[in-house]
């Protein structure tokens, strides 16, 4: 017969219980202030509840005080990652209430900047994820490539992270000269790089062991939840803003969505990494074929929207970025709405992480490639 | 052959203390010689091998490491070990104090035992036991109850999931580990280690062994890195999961004394790898090829030895520098059901060749 242990004052059996741990707001790989709270029975997860606020800076309250133009730099504090999506998101907004034709100088440019931005996304969240799995080394790859974007944006508009290269009607200066050389370069040597990052995790025994079969989530999820970018994308839910409803230069290219049915880590680790191909070959396409003509078109000094509603989303490293305005016609917005991608991925955690282990909610948040600014605005 | 023998030194010192001492007290200064030399050895070990990991490590990762401190950073370790100390010894408030100021001690005694045994030379071996494996395997596991002591102690969730994992993942691979050295204590007839060092004269035992022997080294590879929590096997301290497993509340000196245990315990893994399946202080001999053989004994056994651990060592960072983490239920289904039965058979495997006498 099986014996039960029991306890020595009270003669009853012992009993498990649920404790609870918080994850954050200071944790190495909540990347940023959010915090889980865990509820877990030994390593086992039975719920997760992010805790949000930590970071919030009043983003959307802040816009209605402000001019349109001012508005783009706020964006680039939100999903850092993406500055240039963000902040291109806002201009094709207000290009559409002003009605004004852009080059098609400007949105070739505007394409090549957003695929390249997209990539030093992904090379970081490569890096990280490998930290987050606990192989450091890989950190160090990511960034050594991303270091050669960085460098081309900082030549082209004088930032490397908080480009705010965008304004209503076109950019802000027109590309450095070094930038097709610079841009070639770069996907030369990523060209070859790119095997490598498979080299060094993709084929690991480990690596696969980890994340194979980890933090599923299935179509359906996917979309009630309203997971968007790579992570949707990986569960089989077609959501390529890019493809759906194309914006700048998207329409003149060739590239495909990369879908894949899923859903879970690798699943996700894999569309991205297809993702960075597909984005080299975006920029090859365009690279050499930037049309002649201005870099801006003549805008009023103050940008007044007329009456009404206007809304535009882009495709970011991490999925549909949205800017909703509500104009009353004048110089700043009546009430402006952001939908932020990363807010709706992290409303799937719980559903992903529950019953798997610390370890695997280490590995799902990586793979949901949260930046927090993005969440918490 | 004898040329490099340290018997000759540690006999002369005997003899001259004998001179005009009484055997007890003799006994006591070479105590207190031996004890001080292994305090230096412990904290040059620490102080080498911290310097080299973040250089190897730097080397994997495209980068210079340590540069400032001293030419190449050489100084550098010493100077973090001046900052540890100088550091505020802090223990939480609701932490069991006795027990969070012991662990650390626990931990550090377990290692500077195992260090003892380590036979470092031609007759440079402090303890040489009849029962040197069961004893290195003995007192090198109790470090673990150091661990599970600073988890619980220190009234941390973190600490106490890291000392768990800690407890379930030593426990499992001390078993590999024991069952790999058994491996060549069939071929070497002895579980001494002047006994199976000697027995590898004409040919380390990795050669020797056939296949099974290799099959035990590379489980005593992969068990021997599991049981100092490091590389792939991390998990007791998991950074990116558990901030810092069962040290989370430790900082200053005691923090350095899990720090120091953990690097001294990758030396003694290797020490112990190299001894048994690399012939220790033993140098590289062919069969009777007389020549050769005279050529290798030119090089003193303590290079030899030293040699075969750098090797080792390096291996284990490689391990850690390239692979990802395991999880824990992973980390102990590696151990059960695929270590320990393949151990268990290449065991049996091996006894059949030595009974055959198929071994060289």
């Amino acid at each position: 017969m099986e014996e039960i242990a029991t306890n020595k004052n009270t003669g009853k059996p012992l009993e498990t219980q649920e404790y609870f741990i918080n994850m954050g707001p200071q944790h190495p790989s909540t990347h940023g202030v959010l915090r889980l709270l865990l509820t877990l029975e030994g390593e086992i997860i039975h719920n997760v509840e992010p805790h949000l606020g930590y970071i919030h800076r009043s983003i959307e309250k802040m816009c209605e005080k402000d001019s349109y133009t001012q508005i783009i730099h706020l964006t680039d504090r939100m999903d850092y990652l993406s500055s240039h999506m963000n902040n291109e998101a806002v201009s094709l907004a207000v290009e559409q209430g002003l009605e004004v034709e852009i080059p098609d100088r400007v949105k070739v440019i505007r394409t090549i900047i957003s695929e390249l931005t997209r990539l030093s996304s992904h090379q970081l969240w490569w890096g990280v994820f490998g930290m987050d799995l606990g192989a450091i080394t890989s950190f160090l790859y990511g960034f050594r490539d991303r270091e050669m974007i960085i460098d081309i944006f900082e030549e082209t508009c004088g930032a490397r992270l908080t480009m705010n290269y965008n304004v209503p009607g076109g950019l802000m200066f027109d590309i450095h000269p070094n930038f097709q050389k610079g841009t070639k370069a770069f996907v030369t040597h990523f060209k070859k790089k790119l095997p490598e990052y498979d080299q060094l995790l993709t084929e690991n025994v480990i690596f696969e062991l980890r994340t194979k079969g980890v933090g599923v989530l299935s179509k359906e999820d996917a979309i009630s939840f309203g997971v968007t970018g790579p992570t949707g994308r990986a569960s089989g839910f077609s959501n390529d803003i890019r493809k759906h409803n194309p914006y700048s230069a998207y329409t003149q290219v060739d590239f495909n969505e990369v879908l894949r049915e899923e859903g879970d880590s690798y699943a996700r680790y894999k569309v991205r990494i297809q993702e960075m191909w597909e984005s080299m070959s975006i920029i090859e396409q365009l690279i050499d074929n930037i049309p002649e003509g201005d870099y801006k078109v003549k805008t009023k000094a103050v940008i007044k929207l007329p009456k009404g509603e206007y809304y535009q989303k882009v495709e970011t490293a991490r999925g549909e970025f949205g800017v909703y305005i509500i104009s009353e016609g004048g110089k700043s917005p009546y009430r402006l709405k952001f939908r932020s991608p990363g807010f709706s991925n992290l409303s799937a955690l719980n559903r992903m992480a529950k019953g798997a282990k610390i370890a695997d909610l280490v590995v799902i948040m990586s793979t949901l490639d949260l930046v927090i600014p993005d969440i918490d605005r | 052959m004898n040329i490099y023998d340290f018997k000759n030194l540690t006999d002369s010192i005997h003899a001259s203390l004998s001179v005009n001492l009484s055997p007890t007290a003799v006994t006591i200064i070479e105590f207190i010689i031996i004890a001080s030399a292994f305090m230096i050895l412990f904290t040059l070990l620490g102080l080498v091998l911290v310097y080299a990991e973040r250089k190897i490590a730097a080397f994997f990762q495209l980068r210079l490491g340590p540069m400032r401190v001293g030419k190449w950073g050489i100084a550098q370790t010493a100077a973090d070990a001046i900052k540890l100390i100088l550091k505020e010894p802090l223990v939480t408030k609701n932490a069991d104090k006795f027990l969070f100021n012991l662990a650390p001690f626990i931990i550090i005694l377990s290692t500077f035992l195992a260090l003892g045994a380590m036979p470092f030379a031609k007759g440079l071996h402090a303890l040489d036991f009849d029962i040197g494996i069961l004893y290195l395997t003995a007192v090198s596991s109790f470090g673990v109850i150091g661990i599970l002591i600073a988890g619980w102690s220190s009234d941390n969730k973190y600490s106490l999931i890291g000392a768990m994992r800690s407890g379930a993942q030593v426990v499992s691979y001390e078993l590999s580990v024991g069952l790999s050295l058994l491996t060549v204590v069939i071929l070497a007839g002895s579980l001494q280690f002047s006994e199976i060092i000697a027995s590898q004269e004409t040919g380390w035992w990795i050669f020797r062994g056939h296949i099974p022997a290799m099959i035990a080294f590379i489980i005593f590879m992969i068990a021997g890195t599991a049981e100092t929590g490091r590389g792939p096997f991390d998990l007791p301290e998991a950074e990116s999961e558990l901030t810092a497993g069962y040290h989370t509340e430790y900082s200053g000196l005691k923090f350095a004394f899990f720090f120091l245990a953990e690097f001294v315990n990758m030396f003694i893994i290797a020490g112990i790898g190299a001894t048994v399946f690399l012939g220790g202080w033993m140098p590289f001999h062919i069969g009777n090829w007389e020549g050769f053989n005279k050529i290798m004994d030119f090089i003193p056994s303590l290079f030899w030895f030293f040699g075969k651990v750098a090797f080792l060592i390096f291996l284990m960072m490689w391990f850690k520098w390239t692979f990802p983490r395991l999880r824990i239920d992973q980390l102990l289904r590696l151990e059960w059901k695929y270590l320990l039965p393949i151990n268990l058979v290449n065991i049996l495997v091996m006894a059949f060749i030595v009974l055959m006498g198929w071994h060289f």
